[in-house]
């Protein structure tokens, strides 16, 4: 039964290439979760065709919608907003969340709410633990690598991020380099346990004191030492190029994270994005924090990839604060996490 | 009955509210503008003016491409979701088969036709029986110029009703000559008024199915399709 002062959040996610609908009590607790994943689709080209993932996600959104609510056992009447991912994402995509959202939302006059990606990444983890401020997230999928600092609800400050390749990106060139299927995080991450890490891949600090990332120059040695390998008809290991490989990647994350959790006194730490579910990734960081006074968070498998019920977490809050968008609502593909804390803070 | 018909598979940007066959509201845009921002405040409009609330809507009709492919499934993506909202029923009507209706009483054959870059155009042929019009060549995405020596086999005079004519209208004089009729600047813009007429009695979609007729595939399947050696557009 529904109390007066319980509410009730309809979330959309259509940024990529999942179609998902989740419906979230009181911002944590969650009702239900349908995720609609149009990966084996992608698979064929061995990446997100933009054109194909908005066809797929008209095909799906009414059924995931339908699914979603009857799981919660909910009525439309109960809910109290409808949010929906805005921006950043594939614009073609975004759009079919946000125009079905604003059709829920005007047909039964309920209050729809923008919601940031990159926030929703972060809110997952509210549906396990309560945040406690100033806490620390280290964002890392296929399209992002950051460090975000949080001082309170709807407030996110950028202290760091990548210049070139997203680490989630690195992951699937390198995967693709040495023949994996897509998308090769997971494989990589596999294939990683096995090895051992005989190489000496470069890792970018950049410059003192500096938060932010840098993968290119890996992806591009890892490339040349694979070629020259081939050039004088040595075979290397995969298991150890992705050992190597891996250990690089997950060095700079785990000794960046470790500098700003510090230096920004945080209480928490929140890892968030597809990249941690990857296990090196988990363990580099449980070591690193060990003995700390800071609150390590990283959410279970379902929480990390894209979903709805994060969507709906951050929207919550965001509809707490008093965020409204308008039936003009559009999708913004490069939406920044720093524009819209901004606008959410109002 | 009310029914509430949405176009946006083009530039043009049509929504309208009929009560029957009476139009009781209508709003129309032909501008570089963004149907995503658009058309939800568009519906808003109408139906305030209508005076009729959004559960009072009893039908939905949408124009289902062939179009711009975001531009069919802005229109497509609000039209099935109001209607899976509202548990109404949703009828898709061909883009083409709309604008056709423009030269309804045309005597002769109607080509609608969309351009569809690089010298193809989504086309089909209508002709009218008595009040209603019936396809003579099914809508299919094909080289303008092919289409028109199509035309020009039938022997009968065609009206000419579409976008983008500054590209076409050389070919169409030059392949067809006097056969060919151009229809004057405002019947080529496909009115939701008109939609909502052809849709309101022909049966509903099965709506989670219901998608957006391309009339192409993405033009990654179709390259995929190929290297497996059995691909065709
Ligand atoms: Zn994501």
């Amino acid at each position: 039964m529904k109390q007066k002062t319980d509410q009730y959040i309809l979330a959309i996610e259509t940024s990529c290439d999942e179609t998902a609908v989740a419906i979230v009590k009181n911002g944590r607790d969650l009702l239900s979760n349908v995720v609609a994943s149009q990966i084996e689709s992608h698979k064929r080209f061995g990446g997100v065709v933009p054109e194909i993932a908005s066809r797929h996600h008209i095909e799906q959104i009414t059924i995931v919608l339908e699914e979603a609510l009857q799981k919660a056992g909910v009525t439309m009447e109960e809910i109290d907003a409808i949010a929906v991912t805005e921006g950043p994402g594939l614009v073609g995509a975004l759009l079919i969340g946000v125009n079905a959202a604003k059709a829920i939302a005007y047909a039964h006059q309920k209050p729809l709410v923008g919601v940031h990606h990159i926030a929703g990444h972060i809110y997952a983890n509210r549906l396990e633990k309560e945040f406690s401020f100033p806490l620390l997230s280290l964002v890392v999928s296929g399209g992002h690598t950051e460090l975000i600092v949080m001082k309170e609800h709807g407030d996110f400050q950028v202290i760091g991020e990548t210049r070139d390749d997203a680490a989630g990106e690195a992951y699937d060139k390198v995967a693709k380099a040495l023949d994996l299927p897509y998308p090769g995080g997971p494989y990589i991450d596999r294939l990683a346990a096995e090895g051992e890490a005989t190489i000496d891949f470069p890792r970018a600090w950049l410059e003192e004191g500096s938060y932010d990332f840098s993968f290119s120059g890996l992806k591009t040695a890892v490339m040349n030492t694979l070629h020259n390998a081939r050039q004088k008809g040595k075979t290397l290991k995969k298991e150890d190029i992705a050992a190597s490989f891996q250990e690089s990647v997950i060095d700079v994350l785990v000794t960046k994270t470790y500098r700003a959790a510090r230096e920004y006194e945080v209480k928490q730490l929140i890892v968030a994005g597809g990249v941690a579910a990857n296990k090196g990734l988990r363990a580099g960081l449980k070591e690193q924090f060990a003995g700390e006074a800071i609150d390590v968070l990283i959410p279970p498998l379902s929480l990390c990839t894209d979903n709805a019920a994060m969507i709906a977490a951050a929207g919550s809050v965001a509809f707490e604060q008093g965020h409204r968008a308008g039936l003009d609502l559009n999708a913004n593909p490069s939406l920044s996490l720093e524009r819209y804390a901004k606008r959410s803070k109002r | 009955m009310n029914i509430l018909a949405i176009d946006t598979s083009n530039q043009v940007m049509s929504t309208a509210v009929l009560n029957g066959d009476q139009l009781i509201a209508e709003y129309t845009t032909n501008v570089k503008k963004n149907h995503s921002v658009a058309l939800m405040p568009a519906i808003d409009n109408i139906l305030r003016d209508a005076g009729i609330t959004p559960g009072e809507i009893h039908k939905i009709v949408v124009a289902r491409g062939p179009g711009s492919y975001t531009g069919v499934r802005i229109g497509v993506t609000t039209a099935k979701t109001l209607a899976w909202t509202l548990n109404i029923p949703i009828t898709g009507v061909s883009s083409l088969e709309a604008a056709a209706y423009n030269g309804f009483y045309f005597p002769g054959l109607i080509c609608s036709f969309f351009d569809a870059r690089r010298g193809r155009v989504f086309a089909a042929v209508y002709k009218r029986d008595g009040k209603q019009l019936i396809p003579v060549l099914e809508e299919k995405n094909i080289q303008f110029t092919d289409w028109l020596q199509e035309l020009k086999s039938q022997k009968e005079q065609v009206l000419f009703i579409g976008n983008n004519f500054s590209l076409h209208r050389e070919n169409i004089q030059e392949l067809l000559g006097d056969q060919a009729v151009i229809a004057e600047a405002f019947m080529h813009i496909p009115r939701a008024s008109v939609l909502g007429h052809i849709g309101k009695d022909r049966d509903a979609e099965d709506l989670h199915s219901f998608t957006p007729h391309y009339l192409r595939l993405a033009e990654a399947e179709a390259k995929w399709l190929q290297t497996r050696g059995n691909g065709h557009e």
